[in-house]
Order: C-alpha cells, then sequence, then structure tokens
C-alpha cells in the first residue's frame, strides 16, 4: 500500500523519463480494485433487527389503512339480473336486443352517513376492456384533431359507415356504456353532477375541442350509446372515461358525483336505462356509491396485506431470535461448511 | 556510435558453418515451376511485360477487419451469427406484422442500441489497426529507380523484382532475397523479434554470386527468381536463382522477412521476392483458435431453458386464447359472447370459427410477448464486463514486473473467468518455474569439486529436511563478490586469481580456456567503459564466458580467423594476450550433444577444445583421459541432484598430420551438395572427436523464479493439480519438484520408468519390436503397482482420501509415449488423477500437447498450460486456458496464449483473484440477469391471465423496450466488475435464482392487482385504469430487481450505490420525460405519473408493500442458510468482521490489505468446489 501511494505522488511531481515510458500500471483504487467499500453481512443481529423494523414500520402502516378503508361508506347494488323482467329471464340477451322498455326501479338505503362527494361509478365484471383487438382498435389522432378524420386503419371494423369515416371510431367507443341512472332522495331528486369525472390531460389533450362525433353508431350493427353530434368530445366526459380503458376484467368507472351528503337511513332511488348488453358474455353489471378517504375507495386489502408482512416478519423475527438463544452459530465458525459436516461423522 | 565493430573482411560464415550451408533437398527443389512453386521474380526489373503480366499484389497491407464498404454489412453479419440476435432481429421484423403485440420501433430500439454498441466497439478497433497500417504503409524505403540511383519510395509502392537498400535498424518492407551485404562474404544479423518474438540475433548469408560490391550491385540485371508460392511457413523456402545462365538453389538462409530488422549490419541490398499480403509474416496473421469459456457454454444451456419456458407459457396461453375465442360466436354466428370484439366481423388472428388458426398466430405473438424472458443485453453485458475485467488484469500492479516492464496481459477477454474454475495446470519447467538465466555457481575441475555457494534446490531440500541452514547460509552472505548476471561462483580457492596457487592449476587454466574459446558467442565491447558483453546463442554459452571472464579468461576479440583472450598465466601470474588461430567451430546439434572447437593456440600446437552432455562425451574418452572420470561422474550425479545443468568439459591435442587429412575429409563433406551431407559431415567430426582428455565438468544453475514455492504451494492448498512437463533429466526434475514444493516430504513417490536392466539389454541386441512390447509390458506393471498403491492406501487410511497430495509421480519421456498409448491412457490418467503432482521428464512439446489434451478429455476438467518457449506453443493451444510466461525464450509463447504474464508467480494471483472474481461476477451476473427477466416476463404472463390471453402486455410498450438496457443493465455490470465475493454457478443456483424471479413476479403481480383493485385510488374518487396499473406495476419490478441487487451484492462501492439508485432514478426521469411527449407518442404513458399515479399515496404504499414483500423469500432463505448451512464466504467474510472487531484497528475503508484474506477465501471456496464434486461423483 504505501508504495502505491509513493508511486501515485510521485508521479505527479518528477515524473522521470524512464519512468514515463514504463508500462508499469498506473496506481488507481479503481484500476486495482481498493475502492472504499461496505460489506454488509448477515449476522444474526442484522437479520433479527431488518425483520423487526419491517414489522415495526408495516404493523402501523397496516393499521391506518384498514382505519382509512373502514372509514369509506360504500353502497353496492348488483342490479344486471334483478332488472330484467322475471318472464324475460330464461333469454336476457333476447330481451336486451329487443325493444321493450328497460326502465327499472331500485332502492338504495343508505346505512352510514355519507360526506359529499359521493361518487357514483358502474362497475362491470367480465368485461375485456383490456383485450388486445379491443384497446387497439381506437385512433388517437383522430381523438385529438378533425384534421386527422380519416386515420381509421386500426379501428376495424368500427371505422366507417358507408365509407364515411365514424368519429369517434373503433371497438371502444363503439362499445360506449349505455345505461342511464336518474336518482333521487326520499322522492325529492338527487343531482348527480357529470362534470370533472374525466382526467384532465384527457380532456385538454387527447380529445379535441373542435372533434365533433360523426356517424356514430350509423353502422349496421349499433354497439353501445350514441353520441350527441352538437358536442365537441372534449366535452362529452362519459366518453372519455370509457376509453381510457380497465386493465382488468373487473373494473368501475366514474359515472358522476353527488354533490350533498346522505344522512344514515336516507333511502335513495335509483330509476335506471337497463341499456347496456352484459348478459350475451354473462357480466354483472352493478350500481356503487362510495365516498373516498386519503387513500382512495373501500379495500381492505393494503391493510391486511400490510399486517400480514408486518406479522410475518415480526414472527420471523422471533423465531431467529429463539434459534440463536437455542442454538448458537459462532460466527466465522467452520464447523458448518457443507464439505465439514460429515454425514457419517468420520471425522 | 564510436565503438562500432568493424566486420568487414570477416568471414564469418566459417563460424557458423553448419547453419549457412543447410543441404539442399533435392526432392523440393525439383518441385519449382509446378503447383504451389510457380512464383517468378524478374530481380531489378519490375517493370518487365512478363512480369507485369504476373501480376502480383502490391505491398499495400491491409489488417483490417472491414472497409468502409463492407463493414455496414459485414458486421451485421458478425452480429446476427449469434442465436439470440437473430430471435430479436425476427422479433422485430414480425413486429411489423399486426401479430405483434406491441409497436414495431419499440422493438427495434433495444436491438438497434445493442447492435450498434458493438459495432461502434467493433468499428473503433478496427480504425486503431486501420491507423497502424497506414503508417506502415507510408514508410520510406530506398529503392533502385530506372536511372540506376537509389530513391525513396514508400513502402506501399514496392513491387515483386524491385531491388531496395535497407540500412541498420530498419525493418524490411517486403519479404527480399539477401543479395549482398556491407560485409564481404554477403552475410547480415536479422533480429526476428516481431516474428517470432526471439531476440537473438539471427545470420543470413548471401549466395556468393550475387554478393557483389554495392556499388556493381546496380547492374545486378537479368537474374530471374522462380520460388514457392506464398505460404505461411516462417523457416522454410523453396526457390532457384537463375542468373547468367546458370542455377542456383535458395533456401531460408537467404531470405529476409517482413517484420524483422536488420541489426549490426551497415546495409544490405535484396530483392523484393513477396509483397504485401504474400509475405511470409502476413500469410501467418490468423486468429488463433477462439477458445469458449464453459460458463458460456453453460449460458446456451440456459438460453436453451429460458427458451423452452418460453414456449411453454406461450404455448398454455394460446391453448386457452384459442378456447375462449372460440367460444365468442355460438350457434353458428347467431349469437355474440363478447360482441363488444366484433367476432363477427374480425380478422383471422382472432376469428372464432377458425379458433384454431387464431391460436396458432397468438402463440406467435407470445413468443414475442414473453420474448423479455430472454435477456437482450446480456452478451453485450457479458462481453463489457469482460472487456472490463481484463481492464483489471492489466492494469493489476501486483502483477506487475519491474525488471522486464512487463505488466500482466488478458490477450482474450473471453477466458477470464475460466481461471477460476481451473483444475490441473500443466506446466514447462525451464522459463517458466525457472528463470531460464543460467548462473555458472559450480564446477569440477581434475577430480576436485569448487564453488560453495548453496543452489536453491539444496536449500529447498534442506529446509523440507528440517536441516538447519545457518551455517550455508552465513558463508553466502559473506561472499564479498559484486553481483554479475549469470556468474554466482564463490571459492575462495578459485576467485580472485588464486586459482594459481592451486595443485592443479594447470588443468584449472585449461579447463577455462575450453570455457573462453570453445564457443559461437561474440563479444561486445562498451566503447566508453571497456566492459565486455557478450551475444550468446544460448544462455548456457553466456554463462561460460561470463564465468572465464570473471575467473581471468577474458574473451574479448573475435576475428574471421582468431580469438583473444585476456589471460592470467599461472606460472607468472601476470596478464598477458593470447590470440588463438580458429580453424574450425563444429557446432552444437540436439542429436550430437557436443560443440567443440579446432583452434591452433600460439605455442602453435593444435587443440580440439569440446564440451558437451555427459552421455556422449564419456564414451569419447581416451584412455589416459579417464583419470578423473569416476570423481567427476559422483560431481554430475551431485550437481544433477542439486537441480544443476552439467557439461563435460575435454580437450585433445592433435597432430598436424592427422589434422590435415581429417581437414579435408571434412571439407569434402562440407561443399558436397547431396542429402546425406548432414550424416556425412556429422561422421567427419566424430572422427577428430574422440579420445579426449578429461577436464571437468561446469554446472549452471537455472535459478527457480521468485515466489515460485509459494505460489505452487498456494495452488495446491486450493485443490489445484499441478504437471510440471520438462524435458530435463529425471534427477533434475524431481529435485526441482522438490525445490518448488511440488513435492513435499512425506510424500510417496511413484516413478515409472524404463531404465531397467531387462529393457536395457533388450536394446542393446536392437531388435526394436521386442523392446516396444517388453517396455509396453513394463509400463503397464508399473502403471497397476502404482494403482495399488495408491488403492492400499485409500482403504488403511481414510485420511488419503480426502488428501491425494499423499502420493507423486514421476514419469520420463520414454514410459510416457507408452502411456499415453491408447490402451494404457485411461490407466495413466486414473494414477495421475490420484496423485497430488505429476511431473513429466524428458518430454518432447509434442506430448506435451498430448498429455494436456489427455487431462483435458480425459477428467472434462479446466486445464491451464503455462509455458515460456516455442515448444510450448502445442500445450498452450490445446489447454483451456494458455498462460504465456513472457520471459526470455521470445514471445512465441505469448502469442499463442490467452494471458501473459511475466512471472510464474503472478499465476496465483491471476487465478485465485482475478479469476475468481471474475468467475464469481459473471456467474452472479448470469444468475441475476435470468432473475431480473424471469421477474419482468412472469409479470407479464399473470396479466395474460386477467386479459384472456389475447397478447396485450401489461406495460406501455417503451417501458418494456427499456427495461433491460436501461433500467436494470447497469447495475448488473457493476456487479459483475466490481463485487468481489459472489456465488457459484451451478444448476442448483441457477434454478434457485429462476424460481425466486418467479416467485417474486407473482408477489409484485398478485399485491398490486389487489390493492390497485377496482376502487377509488385516489381522494378525487379516480379508478385504477390500464395505465396506471402497468406504471405501478412496472416500478415494482424496477425496484425490486434493483433492491435485490443490492441485498445480494456483497460489495458496495459509490459506483454500485451509483448505478442501483441510478437506475431506479432513471426510471422515473425517463417516466417523467416520456409522460410529457404528446400523446400520440406517449400513448398510455401521457401524464401517468405527474397527474395520475405520483399523488395517489396508495400507489406509493403499493410500492413499498410489494417491494419489501417480493424481496422477503429471499432474505429469509439467506438468513435461513447462514444459520444453518453456511456458505464458505458468509464464514469468511464473518471471520474477518469478527478479527477486525477483535483488533479494532482496521476501518471499513481499509480494504487495500485485504488481498490475502481474499485468496484465503479462494482457498475455501476452490475446495468446497471440490468437494462438492467428489460427492457428485
Amino acid at each position: 500500500m504505501s508504495s502505491n501511494t509513493a508511486s501515485s505522488s510521485a508521479g505527479s511531481g518528477d515524473s522521470s523519463a524512464a519512468r514515463k515510458n514504463s508500462k508499469r500500471p498506473k496506481y488507481s483504487k479503481f484500476t486495482q480494485q481498493e475502492l472504499p467499500a461496505c460489506k454488509p453481512i448477515l449476522t444474526p443481529g442484522w437479520v433479527i433487527s431488518t425483520f423487526l423494523i419491517v414489522s415495526v414500520i408495516f404493523i402501523p402502516l397496516g393499521v391506518i389503512s384498514l382505519f382509512a378503508s373502514q372509514d369509506v361508506v360504500e353502497i353496492v347494488d348488483r342490479y344486471d339480473n334483478d332488472c330484467i323482467p322475471a318472464p324475460a329471464r330464461t333469454n336476457k340477451v333476447a330481451f336486451i336486443q329487443g325493444a321493450a322498455p328497460k326502465s327499472c326501479n331500485r332502492t338504495l338505503t343508505v346505512t352510514k352517513r355519507m360526506k359529499q362527494p359521493i361518487y357514483v361509478y358502474y362497475q362491470l365484471e367480465n368485461f375485456y376492456q383490456n383485450h388486445r383487438r379491443y384497446v387497439k382498435s381506437r385512433s388517437d389522432s383522430q381523438l385529438r384533431s378533425p384534421k386527422f378524420e380519416n386515420q381509421i386503419s386500426a379501428c376495424k371494423p368500427e371505422d366507417d359507415a358507408g365509407g364515411k369515416p365514424i368519429v369517434p371510431c373503433g371497438l371502444i367507443a363503439w362499445s360506449l356504456f349505455n345505461d342511464t341512472y336518474t336518482l333521487s332522495r326520499n322522492n325529492t331528486p338527487l343531482a348527480v353532477n357529470k362534470k370533472g369525472i374525466a382526467w384532465k390531460s384527457d380532456k385538454e389533450h387527447k380529445f379535441g375541442n373542435k372533434v365533433f362525433p360523426k356517424n356514430f353508431q350509423k353502422g349496421n350493427l349499433t354497439g353501445g350509446a350514441t353520441l350527441n353530434p352538437d358536442i365537441p368530445l372534449s366535452e362529452q366526459e362519459d366518453l372519455i372515461v370509457w376509453m381510457r380503458t380497465a386493465a382488468l376484467p373487473t373494473f368501475r368507472k366514474l359515472y358522476g358525483k353527488i354533490e350533498t351528503d346522505l344522512e344514515n337511513g336516507d333511502t335513495i332511488q335509483v330509476t335506471l336505462q337497463n341499456n347496456y348488453n352484459t348478459y350475451s358474455f354473462s357480466g354483472k353489471k352493478k350500481l356503487v356509491l362510495s365516498t373516498t378517504s386519503w387513500l382512495g375507495g373501500k379495500n381492505d386489502f393494503l391493510g391486511i396485506a400490510y399486517l400480514t408482512v408486518g406479522g410475518i416478519c415480526f414472527f420471523l423475527a422471533l423465531a431467529f431470535t429463539i434459534m440463536y438463544l437455542v442454538k448458537p452459530r459462532r460466527l466465522g465458525d467452520p464447523s458448518y461448511l457443507s464439505w465439514n459436516r460429515n454425514p457419517g461423522g468420520g471425522r | 556510435m564510436a565503438g562500432e565493430r568493424r566486420h568487414k573482411g570477416m568471414r564469418l560464415s566459417k563460424l557458423y558453418s553448419f547453419k549457412c550451408l543447410k543441404p539442399f533437398s533435392k526432392e523440393d527443389h525439383s518441385q519449382i515451376g509446378s503447383r504451389g512453386y510457380s512464383r517468378v521474380v524478374f530481380c531489378n526489373d519490375p517493370d518487365n511485360p512478363e512480369a507485369l503480366q504476373l501480376n502480383y499484389r502490391g505491398n499495400y497491407v491491409s489488417t483490417t477487419k472491414y472497409t468502409a464498404a463492407n463493414f455496414i454489412p459485414k458486421s451485421l453479419f458478425e452480429q446476427f451469427r449469434r442465436v439470440a440476435n437473430i430471435y430479436f432481429l425476427v422479433v422485430a421484423f414480425v413486429s411489423f406484422s399486426p401479430l405483434a403485440p406491441y409497436t414495431a420501433p419499440s422493438v427495434l430500439a433495444p436491438l438497434l442500441f445493442v447492435i450498434g454498441a458493438t459495432m461502434v466497439k467493433e468499428g473503433v478497433e478496427d480504425l486503431r489497426r486501420r491507423r497502424q497500417d497506414i503508417e506502415a504503409n507510408n514508410r520510406r524505403v530506398l529503392v533502385l529507380s530506372k536511372n540506376g540511383e537509389f530513391g525513396e519510395t514508400k513502402w506501399k509502392n514496392l513491387r515483386v523484382g524491385d531491388l531496395v537498400k535497407v540500412h541498420k535498424d530498419e525493418y524490411f518492407p517486403a519479404d527480399l532475397l539477401l543479395l549482398s551485404s556491407s560485409y564481404e562474404d554477403g552475410v547480415c544479423y536479422v533480429e526476428t523479434m516481431n516474428l517470432d518474438g526471439e531476440t537473438n540475433l539471427k545470420l543470413k548469408h548471401a549466395l556468393e554470386i550475387t554478393s557483389v560490391e554495392e556499388s556493381s550491385i546496380k547492374n545486378f540485371r537479368g537474374g530471374v527468381i522462380k520460388c514457392e508460392d506464398p505460404n505461411e511457413h516462417l523457416y522454410s523456402f523453396v526457390g532457384t536463382l537463375h542468373y547468367q545462365g546458370q542455377q542456383y538453389p535458395l533456401s531460408p538462409q537467404q531470405m529476409l522477412l517482413r517484420d524483422s530488422k536488420l541489426r549490426n549490419t551497415d546495409l544490405i541490398v535484396g530483392v523484393v521476392v513477396f509483397t504485401g499480403h504474400d509475405t511470409k509474416v502476413m500469410q501467418n496473421a490468423t486468429d488463433p483458435p477462439s477458445k469458449r469459456s464453459k460458463i458460456e457454454r453453460k449460458m446456451d444451456k440456459i438460453i436453451y431453458i429460458l427458451f423452452s419456458i418460453l414456449i411453454v407459457i406461450a404455448f398454455t396461453g394460446s391453448v386457452f386464447f384459442g378456447i375462449i375465442t372460440r367460444r365468442d360466436i355460438t350457434d353458428d354466428g347467431k349469437k355474440m359472447r363478447r360482441w363488444y370484439l366484433r367476432p363477427d366481423k374480425t380478422t383471422v388472428f382472432y376469428e372464432p370459427r377458425r379458433a384454431a388458426l387464431a391460436s396458432f398466430f397468438h402463440f406467435l405473438t407470445a413468443l414475442m410477448l414473453y420474448g423479455y424472458l430472454i435477456p437482450i443485453s446480456l452478451y453485450v453485458s457479458i462481453e463489457v464486463v469482460k472487456v472490463l475485467q481484463s481492464i483489471f488484469i492489466n492494469q493489476d500492479q501486483e502483477m506487475y514486473h519491474e525488471e522486464t516492464d512487463r505488466p500482466a496481459r488478458a490477450r482474450t477477454s473471453n477466458l477470464n473467468e475460466e481461471l477460476g474454475q481451473v483444475d490441473t495446470i500443466l506446466s514447462d519447467k525451464t522459463g517458466t518455474l525457472t528463470c531460464n538465466s543460467m548462473e555458472f555457481v559450480k564446477c569440477s575441475i581434475s577430480g576436485t569439486a569448487y564453488g560453495r555457494g548453496m543452489t536453491e534446490v539444496e536449500l529447498a531440500l534442506r529446509k523440507q529436511k528440517g536441516m538447519s541452514m545457518r551455517p550455508q547460509d552465513d558463508e553466502i552472505k559473506a561472499n564479498p563478490t559484486k553481483s554479475v548476471k549469470g556468474f554466482n561462483f564463490w571459492d575462495e580457492r578459485i576467485v580472485d586469481g588464486q586459482w594459481i596457487n592451486q595443485p592443479n592449476a594447470e588443468l584449472i587454466q585449461k579447463f577455462f580456456r575450453v570455457l573462453a574459446i570453445c564457443h559461437t558467442a561474440i563479444p561486445d565491447v562498451d566503447g566508453e567503459s571497456g566492459e565486455i558483453s557478450y551475444e550468446a546463442e544460448s544462455p548456457d554459452e553466456a554463462a561460460f564466458v561470463i564465468a572465464s571472464r570473471e575467473l581471468g579468461f577474458e574473451f574479448f576479440a573475435r576475428s574471421q580467423t582468431h580469438i583473444s583472450l585476456h589471460e592470467i598465466d599461472h606460472v607468472s601470474g601476470e596478464k598477458v594476450d593470447r590470440v588463438y588461430e580458429l580453424l574450425h567451430v563444429l557446432e552444437f546439434s540436439s542429436s550430437r550433444k557436443r560443440m567443440s572447437v579446432i583452434v591452433r593456440n600460439p605455442e602453435n600446437r593444435l587443440l580440439l577444445l569440446s564440451k558437451g552432455a555427459d552421455s556422449v562425451m564419456f564414451e569419447r574418452l581416451a584412455k589416459h583421459g579417464r583419470q578423473f572420470e569416476r570423481e567427476t561422474k559422483e560431481h554430475i550425479k551431485r550437481y544433477a541432484e542439486a537441480g544443476l545443468r552439467t557439461l563435460v568439459i575435454t580437450y585433445r591435442e592433435v597432430d598436424e598430420e592427422e589434422y590435415r587429412i581429417w581437414e579435408e575429409e571434412f571439407l569434402n563433406a562440407k561443399t558436397l551438395v547431396t542429402e546425406d551431407r548432414d550424416a556425412l559431415i556429422d561422421a567427419a567430426a566424430d572422427k577428430i572427436e574422440k579420445d579426449l582428455i578429461l577436464l571437468g565438468s561446469t554446472a549452471v544453475e537455472d535459478k527457480l523464479q521468485k515466489g515460485v514455492p509459494d505460489c505452487i504451494e498456494k495452488l495446491s492448498q486450493a485443490g489445484v493439480k499441478i504437471w510440471v512437463l520438462t524435458g530435463d533429466k529425471t534427477e533434475t526434475a524431481i529435485n526441482i519438484g522438490y525445490a518448488c514444493s511440488l513435492l513435499r516430504e512425506g510424500m510417496e513417490k511413484i516413478l515409472i520408468t524404463l531404465d531397467s536392466p531387462d529393457i536395457e539389454t533388450l536394446e542393446k541386441q536392437g531388435d526394436k519390436d521386442a523392446v516396444a512390447k517388453a517396455s509396453f509390458q513394463s509400463i503397464k506393471k508399473q502403471l497397476r503397482e502404482g494403482m495399488s498403491q495408491t488403492a492400499a492406501a485409500a482403504t488403511t487410511d481414510d485420511s488419503a482420501n480426502e488428501n491425494p497430495e499423499m502420493f507423486g509421480l514421476v514419469i520420463d519421456g520414454k514410459s510416457l509415449t507408452f502411456a499415453l498409448d491408447k490402451k494404457l491412457e485411461k490407466e495413466f490418467l486414473e494414477l495421475a488423477s490420484r496423485c497430488g503432482s505429476v511431473i513429466c521428464c524428458r518430454s518432447s512439446p509434442k506430448q506435451k500437447a498430448l498429455v494436456t489434451r489427455l487431462v483435458k478429455t480425459g477428467t472434462g476438467r479446466t486445464t491451464l498450460a503455462i509455458g515460456d518457449g516455442a515448444n510450448d506453443v502445442g500445450m498452450l493451444q490445446e489447454a483451456d486456458i494458455g498462460v504465456g510466461i513472457s520471459g526470455a525464450e521470445g514471445m512465441q509463447a505469448v502469442m499463442a496464449s490467452d494471458f501473459a504474464i511475466a512471472q510464474f508467480r503472478f499465476l496465483e494471483r491471476l487465478l485465485l483473484v482475478h479469476g475468481h472474481w471474475c468467475y464469481r461476477r459473471i456467474a452472479m451476473m448470469i444468475c441475476y440477469f435470468f432473475y431480473k427477466n424471469l421477474t419482468f416476463g412472469f409479470t407479464l404472463f399473470w396479466y395474460e391471465a386477467y386479459a384472456s390471453f389475447s397478447g396485450k402486455p401489461a406495460y406501455n410498450d417503451w417501458y418494456m423496450s427499456c427495461y433491460n438496457v436501461f433500467f436494470t443493465s447497469l447495475p448488473v455490470i457493476a456487479l459483475g466488475v466490481f463485487d468481489q465475493d459472489n456465488i457459484l454457478f451451478s444448476w442448483e443456483r441457477i434454478l434457485g435464482w429462476m424460481l425466486n424471479g418467479i416467485i417474486s413476479s407473482m408477489i409484485i403481480f398478485f399485491l398490486t392487482i389487489n390493492t390497485l383493485a377496482s376502487q377509488a385510488f385516489r381522494k378525487d374518487g379516480q379508478v385504477v385504469d390500464y395505465s396506471v396499473l402497468g406504471v405501478t406495476m412496472y416500478s415494482c419490478v424496477v425496484w425490486t430487481v434493483n433492491c435485490q441487487m443490492a441485498i445480494s451484492i456483497n460489495y458496495f462501492t459509490w459506483i454500485q450505490h451509483c448505478f442501483i439508485w441510478g437506475s431506479i432514478g432513471v426510471w422515473y426521469l425517463f417516466l417523467v420525460i416520456y409522460g410529457s411527449l404528446p400523446p400520440t407518442f406517449s400513448t398510455t404513458a401521457y401524464q401517468v405519473f405527474v397527474e395520475t399515479s405520483a399523488p395517489s399515496p396508495i400507489c406509493w404504499l403499493t410500492l413499498v408493500l410489494v417491494t419489501f414483500s417480493a424481496l422477503l423469500p429471499y432474505f429469509t432463505y439467506r438468513a435461513f442458510q447462514i444459520k444453518f448451512r453456511p456458505m464458505y464466504h458468509d464464514i469468511i467474510v464473518e471471520q474477518r468482521r469478527t478479527e477486525r472487531f477483535e483488533s479494532g484497528t482496521r476501518t471499513a475503508s481499509a480494504v487495500s490489505g485485504e488481498l490475502p484474506v481474499q485468496v484465503e477465501f479462494t482457498l475455501h471456496h476452490l475446495k468446497a468446489n471440490l468437494s462438492r464434486r467428489d460427492s457428485w461423483n
């Protein structure tokens, strides 16, 4: 070491010609692989304290998360089955595709006070918005600007109607959810604000305010909802929400916000138009009213997971402590090495 | 140069009597003009129409791999010879079709990056070669122009047939035929360092007809050379010169090869025969056979495993996809199940009516989708890592040799990690274990042994026997002589002129005269200091001349016919100059094993002075010359045991008449140009080399290199087997074996030899078949005995099994021939592998290579051959790893080697530190690579299960394509380059890591989708969509694999920190930048981090939960492992830690002093490795 430092310091000052020509490798901590380093090792102390620290952090986090989830009040009402008149239930698909009136009344009871804003969601199940064909069936440029109206190649088969491009084209838009909910509380109408349910960036940058629906649902097969051709896409928030595709086959989407508190015991009548066909693929439809906490909606999983992992770590810490107390291994004791442990004990 | 020697007028050709006039084989020359011998050179007439018609290539040389035109196609072709790259290329092409699960640019980008990086590397390397070419092509040389004057021109403009003039210390621009030189007899000296690395000068000799005055050479016209076509044989040349109606045979003696240098000769004139790429050196420039390391081969297997996993999951996916898709239309198209997919109006890829076809296409899609299981950057990363590792080897100061100014050189980076797995080392002796610088240490004159010094062998033997070496030591230290290279002799009876007081002073004088006269060395007098140094053909000879100089017989001048000495007269004790007339030199050859000179001394008496090997000299002694035979033989035996090389020194007086008759016969033989010329010369020489009078013998020590015994001991402690393959005598080899602790006290020696009386008698009868048969049987018997000996030891003593170092095998060259026979080689190998060390004596270069091959193929373990001479080249190329010692014997071995070091002792560091680290690093790196790609790839697969296997990836295309290249690669490289202690590369471990990867992916996926389920994930009621889930899950993957790295490496420097946390940082940076691009580019990633997921606490909480949970299994496993089944390195790290705590002096940063610990570490590891292998066997 001393010679190394000597040579490195000498190199700066009086480098003689001989040294200049020398092929001696230059000294640096890097090339000699002598960089200062820390070398963590798993001593029992480290192991146990790591487990303990993790459990000490995770268990409170779990409790907090659980509390946040418990604070949320959520009303879920599955209506897909009940909203089909009893006689038609043998062939639900025929009913939903038929012309019979689809109006349906549901009554929900608030069991716990709900503070505004209360979010209204529709939840679909077994609906594969993440199917590759489905996801790709859209034209982002067309949605953004009227200039690109004709960019519909990705949208097949919902690309044009009679040779004219459909705006918005593609399967996603075509299958737009079209159940509607009208809410009233104790027989007084309950306003559902449908503004501000889409992401700001979507409204401002993905959906153009000069793009208007054209030829929408004019194909030979009608999918879901129709759109008002006089409102630009950037204002069609239901569409924007729908087109932000879900990751999983069970998903909720925002329908609107209720901006008044709901009291415990309130009954809410919902008049809904049961238009959307989930019956052919046996998908459930649910209406959800939910408040939020700082963590979002109601889901105990996070809290439970934190508690579980924390608990496991605590258990492991305990187990290791006991093990080291019962059967301590001296640090650096080579007799534990596999080749020193003769199974026959013939040593 | 004031002290320049004047050689002019000196007939040096006489000195090299045999070499210069090699017999011309008739057969070769008869082939001239036929196929392979069709070249025609018109001397000094390159513009001859016939010459122009031949259209030989110019002297322009290009060593580059590529040209500007073919760089792109050729380097691309090179790239796509790798299977994995082809896979990615196909994927890239298919990605333009609708089959692709993601967009084409995102597939192409990483491939282009990877290919581009490699191409840039290739390009830079090639550019460097190109620069060297330009430099060489534009060098200047003097060429005879049409007007008969020598004028300067560039090398590249030389043409075949040009006459060129080359001055002292210049390189030859092409392969030249030597016409004349500044010496009268047309000789010149050439240094061939660049060709074969030999530093000694070689003598070249022009034909007599062409060796004329420089001024008249210009008129040399009309000569036509017909010769062989360009080939790569440096030491052969066949041709004839047709000149003035006569034919003159040409030999390599007249050839001056490109890239060799003119030395000690003022100038030469030559005619260009081969130019440019036709020259021998360029013809030789082929790449050495490329070797692949075992890890790399294993890696291929792992890639196949990954491919199988890929196919299995892709197949599973497509089966499910097919089933689900088929159900989308029922009742003959009347009922659509998932109507939102429009299954009635779909493409072939989703066609429910042809679900089988759709699922086949889906299979292709899935192959691409899960392609992330195959790490695209693995090869590139490994290459980068290996290059960096090589730099570390090259830069290691502890492998730098001060005296020769040579650092270690990794000539290939392919085999770095293989160094850590060496099982058997096959080593040359001379120049490898020893210095190959001879020192005159002892001599025996007229039956009296002189020389008090102890050789290293003797010291080592004493040490092993536990004897005190104190008194001897003191004696040596008291020795006041100044240190002279090549001379380590001390005896108060001889030195400082004391020998004249000895009773046998006359014989001593004769003895040293022989040493001073009987040689071919050339003195070189330093003009200023008057000191004399010698240029000798062999180090032995130099040692003799130096010894005689030191003892008062200073050889100071040599002329064509005379040798001059400063001598001390033994009667008067005065210094006198004596001049001996040199009449003939009978050269040394390996068949003659002796050398003689015939001189006329100042007293006008004819003397034959001779030195040679004991085996040939004793039978040539005269009856009256055997006075001291018994004592001398005794001494020779003792010298051999002390590891010394011995030569017998004799002389005789020749009377004039006898000499006259003999000379006639000898000259006759010399001038003959027939095939048996050599034999006739030998026979003639034989006639005069008889009736010799014994003077004594010399003993020269080839010193062991510094640190050899220590190094060998360490290596054998590490369980590395060492075989020494040497050309030495059995006794010498055994003693060297002891000296370098290859053989140890308490080791049982198994000697296999054919020197038994029965075989000798058979040999005398001359029945070759019978000898062969008897030898075979004898070897067979000896091998069997050896086996039973080792087996017996194994049964009686349990420890023998654990300690194979109990036995040492010694086998001589003759026996080796039989032992390497197909029928016996198995037994031989079996016996040898039961022994700790093996010494093969008297082995030829070919045998060395054969033994190496036997060990390599027979045991299937990694072999390393180390050697320094041309005779080791075969062995070096045969072994898995060839290590060349860049020592005195030239560069040939280095050229054939994979690693070059200056000293044997550096092998310890090369193997135990570098090899070891490289091995572990690469192993860890590969394991980790597979881990991270499985972790990533499987999250994609799990997601598919939730996307009806439609082939929609869970993440944005660009996240994925950057995964391998940007977010996870650098830490792996840091691991591969910098980490110091790591794990093994066994199948259990690889599969363990793969399992860990799959478990991690499951934890990541299922925890993420359950926490970010359908409920709102923010206070403002928004729900998780595809983009948010993708970002969150991807972040989890990046965090997990990088943190996994952090907890599995053992050596944290700022570089690791920088790369690991930097990679995570880069991911977020990428996310922000990519997310702020217009939505047309960023699609689902648009503003997703800034607007959507970053403000959501649940995303961060998920990240923390998932990362910790995914690391928990590995961490717990390691904790348990350390508790119950610790690995060797855990223990040693712990030991080191406790030591540090106990001593309390060391700080965490003081790691530089820990290299011994590293070595210790390695020893344990290698032992572990061995025990593991043994338990499997």
